[in-house]
């Protein structure tokens, strides 16, 4: 007999001002450029200065966001911890290859090496908790997140365990931005975040952020849904998406007309956001359409805001007018699922229930 | 003596990134490691890649540091007898 | 009763073999694979030995038919053992069943971005790297190179026992009935960035490595991709194909001890093991043979000697670390001793321990020193690495 999956808590720190849960994205922060970064919350609050001063950006994000997950729950220590990055806590390890280039190798030191391997993360919170528990990192670009809620639902479903803490993270780094705009996969030119998703131009907008949730298969006071499915998939042909998503709902017992709504990944790259456009346009014309990456910047696991926002949206009952994609009525939906893809690639699909 | 202390002080707060002391806070014989500072085993291997590039002293086995690195003063005396 | 799942392909490359039969006929004849660093400079060169895999990226990219310059290192290793793994599983048709593909790797395209870090911003002759920084994009190459489209693809980094858990993962999978077949294992190539990294640790050795020594020094990095294929019950019945080995148990825990170094009594490798004899299903005595992680640094053989006592008491089975043929070969260590525990099994023979002289003044535990053929029916295979990660894996010849 597999067991119910539920959200029971979430913490966040992103480009908007997140880290308050009492708030649900009440004034948003709007920007110019082409990499964002992360409203930073009183780190001190949450890190004594001893741990503080080795750590990665990525690491306070988490430690913040994964601290108020845990709080939330009402829990001390977790069975298992599993983080999705898509690229570590790169700032160090590109530190680091500076420092070795430029020094010729002579008197490198060692904590940018420990902080730049991809599990610093899981680890330091493992460390921080003194949780003895499972503990996984995936590192698989933009399904990085996804792998680790895949990951805490086998284990939940099947009773391996009980309560989960699952994470996203990245943060941005000047001399990736610099590269990945040299090869178009970041804008060349600044643009206004309001309007990134119309930018009619190639490559994103980059941002950054934590988003930690406690996954369970068990019911409390705090929980927010209920995971009911997910789909990755590494690749699909542009004519196969729409009939992929359409099988995976239609397997879960309900068609398409029967969600309230559905959170895309538009990111406004002009060449890969036809997908979203397509099917917004036929499989989604007459649902209500969300969509975030203008508030939080894409990396690769900006999913993990959308999955955040999901969850702010059930507990509230609110959907704030700035994530509306098109004019179809949404009203405290209770159903909504999740799309995502990144350059055409890694698919994810994740269906949430309102508890 | 008490200028290359007062320089090992310095050093140490800006290489560990010790955001909160001050060189006056850190007696020549308060212990570094443990309940003193409080620096640990990454501390150390960062101390001596300061010792190697600022005073020009290689030590091969990170053992070795653990005499070395006891206080300031154990520190200032062994890189004044062995400085390059 | 667990059942295990179906190991019905295998496939490698390391210092010590380009395939798995080669690697084999090193292992039984005493042949180490760690030299003096040949294929990367480094001012290093000189103190570093390294157990590098003799062919060049060039010579790789020959075998596979690619372009000069077209993939960094990890992937090139990828699909070379990825395609040996298929082969001998006798997988023709890709697509024909759910099939997943889960790897570790720790560096990634590492190779290339610190090769051509300020050379991107100088021409465009070698942008076709930036994006192969992200780990998850080797996954992806050896994803496109064997045609598994629509499908699970995921990589796992938990530093040195990326692969274990990767492993532990498609088991897992298999068994809930989320996949029927799965490819499982890790790459992870050579670069300055581990090298450098491992001698600010202080914990690599100027000579060739002595898993528990007492006068061991350090580690030797290695580079390899090892990759395993797991079959369901269903298709193996079906197909009536032969199976290697069975994945019995797994485990998974943290030390929660230290950012590098592992705890003086190693408690999660206690619990990891504990955990995988659970999921097995089996008493310790049931052990035939522990492939340990053996790192050969002064931390780890003491941490994992002591775990060992602490889980096999007065009853250790034989034991031995294998790094002294493959050095230490980070994500992939795990795959490369999974397809060993395999090939203990299947030929009933315990590697030696190459180097090993004293035993440790901590303890009396002494590993095989010399080929030894005995029955083995069931193997222990321990992975541990940075951020307290402890993995074990247990390997029988029966389901």
């Amino acid at each position: 007999m597999k067991k119910e999956v539920y959200i029971n808590s979430i913490g966040s720190v992103s480009v908007q001002k997140t880290f308050n849960n009492s708030e649900f994205l009440n004034e948003i922060v709007d920007y110019e450029g082409i990499s964002v970064k992360a409203v930073d919350p009183n780190y001190k609050e949450y890190i004594p200065p001893a741990a503080a001063r080795r750590m990665a950006k990525g690491i306070k994000m988490s430690a913040v966001s994964s601290q108020n997950a845990m709080k939330e729950a009402g829990l001390e220590n977790v069975d298992a911890i599993i983080v999705g990055t898509g690229l570590g806590c790169l700032g160090d390890s590109e530190k680091f290859v500076r420092d070795l280039l430029d020094n010729d190798e002579q008197y490198l030191t060692p904590t940018k090496f420990i902080q730049s391997s991809h599990n610093t993360v899981a680890g330091s919170i493992a460390l921080d908790m003194g949780c003895k528990g499972y503990n996984f990192t995936y590192v698989h670009s933009n399904i990085s997140f996804e792998s680790s809620l895949w990951d805490a639902k086998l284990q939940l479903a099947n009773n391996e365990a009980e309560n989960i803490l699952v994470g996203a993270v990245d943060e941005v780094v000047d001399h990736h931005v610099i590269t990945h705009q040299f090869i178009e996969h970041i804008k060349k030119e600044p643009v206004s975040m309001r309007d990134v998703l119309n930018s009619g131009t190639k490559g994103i907008v980059f941002g950054e952020g934590s988003h930690f949730f406690v996954l369970s298969n068990k019911r409390q006071q705090s929980t927010y849904s209920k995971l009911l499915d997910m789909g990755i998939y590494n690749t699909l042909s542009n004519d196969e998406v729409s009939e992929t998503i359409r099988h995976f709902v239609e397997k879960n017992g309900v068609s398409i007309k029967d969600l309230d709504g559905v959170i895309l990944g538009n990111n406004g790259d002009l060449e890969h956001d036809t997908i979203y456009h397509e099917l917004g346009t036929s499989l989604f014309l007459e649902i209500p359409q969300l969509v975030y990456k203008h508030l939080s910047g894409e990396y690769d696991t900006a999913s993990g805001f959308a999955f955040w926002m999901a969850n702010k949206i059930f507990k509230t009952g609110k959907v704030p007018e700035i994530l509306r994609w098109n004019n179809v009525q949404i009203d405290r939906p209770k159903r909504l699922l999740l799309y995502n893809q990144y350059r055409g690639k890694n698919h994810s699909l994740v269906l949430l229930e309102k508890c | 003596m008490s200028d290359l202390k007062q320089e090992l002080k310095e050093k140490i707060i800006e290489q560990l990134n010790l955001e909160d002391v001050t060189a006056d806070e850190i007696a020549d014989n308060d212990p570094l490691f443990g309940d003193g500072l409080g620096l640990d085993s990454i501390d150390a291997l960062e101390l001596i890649v300061m010792l190697d590039k600022d005073y020009g002293i290689k030590l091969a086995d990170p053992k070795e540091g653990r005499k070395i690195f006891e206080s300031i003063d154990t520190m200032a005396a062994y890189i004044s007898a062995n400085k390059a | 009763m667990n059942q295990g799942v179906a190991i019905t392909g295998m496939g490698m490359i390391s210092a010590i073999g380009n395939n798995v039969a080669e690697n084999y006929a090193s292992l039984i004849s005493g042949k180490t694979g760690i030299s003096k660093i040949r294929h990367i400079r480094t001012v290093h060169e000189n103190e570093t030995m390294v157990a590098e895999v003799p062919m060049t990226n060039g010579d790789l990219e020959t075998v596979l038919g690619l372009g000069p310059d077209t993939l960094s290192r990890t992937p090139l290793l990828g699909i070379i053992a990825v395609k040996e793994a298929l082969d001998q599983a006798g997988i023709k048709d890709i697509l024909a069943y759910r099939t997943g593909l889960i790897s570790g790797t720790t560096v990634g395209g590492m190779d290339k971005a610190e090769q051509y870090f300020y050379d991107y911003y100088e021409s465009d002759a070698h942008w076709n790297h930036i994006n192969g920084l992200h780990a998850g994009d080797s996954t992806q190459k050896i994803a496109e190179a064997i045609g598994l489209s629509k499908s699970f693809v995921t990589t796992i980094s938990t530093a040195c026992s990326s692969a274990a858990n990767a492993i532990m993962l498609g088991a897992r999978m298999i068994k809930s009935g989320e996949l029927d077949r799965v490819i499982v294992g890790g790459s992870d190539s050579l670069s300055k960035f581990t090298i450098n990294g491992f001698k600010t640790l202080m914990i690599l050795s100027d000579t060739y490595n002595t898993p528990f020594d007492e006068n061991r020094k350090g580690l030797n990095l290695g580079e390899a991709a090892a990759f395993l294929i797991l079959e369901s019950d269903e298709i193996v019945s079906k197909q009536n194909k032969k199976v290697l080995a069975y994945v019995k148990g797994y485990g998974n825990a943290n030390d929660a001890f230290h950012q590098t170094a592992s705890s003086e009594h190693g408690d999660g490798a206690v619990l990891a093991m504990e955990k995988a004899l659970k999921v097995a299903g089996i008493p310790p005595s049931q052990v035939d043979y522990i492939n340990a992680h053996g790192t050969a640094t002064p931390n780890n053989d003491l941490s994992e000697g002591r775990a060992i006592l602490r889980v096999f008491k007065d009853k250790i089975p034989e034991f031995s670390s294998t790094k002294p043929f493959t050095g230490h070969t980070l994500a992939v260590a795990a795959g490369v001793e999974a397809i060993y525990s395999v090939l203990s099994i299947q030929n009933n023979v315990i590697y030696p321990n190459l180097n090993f002289k004293t035993p440790m003044s901590e303890f009396n535990l002494v590993p095989e020193t010399q080929l030894k053929n005995k029955e083995i029916n069931t193997v222990l295979s321990n992975s541990f690495g940075f951020g307290g990660n402890c993995s074990t894996l247990i390997f029988t010849k029966e389901g």
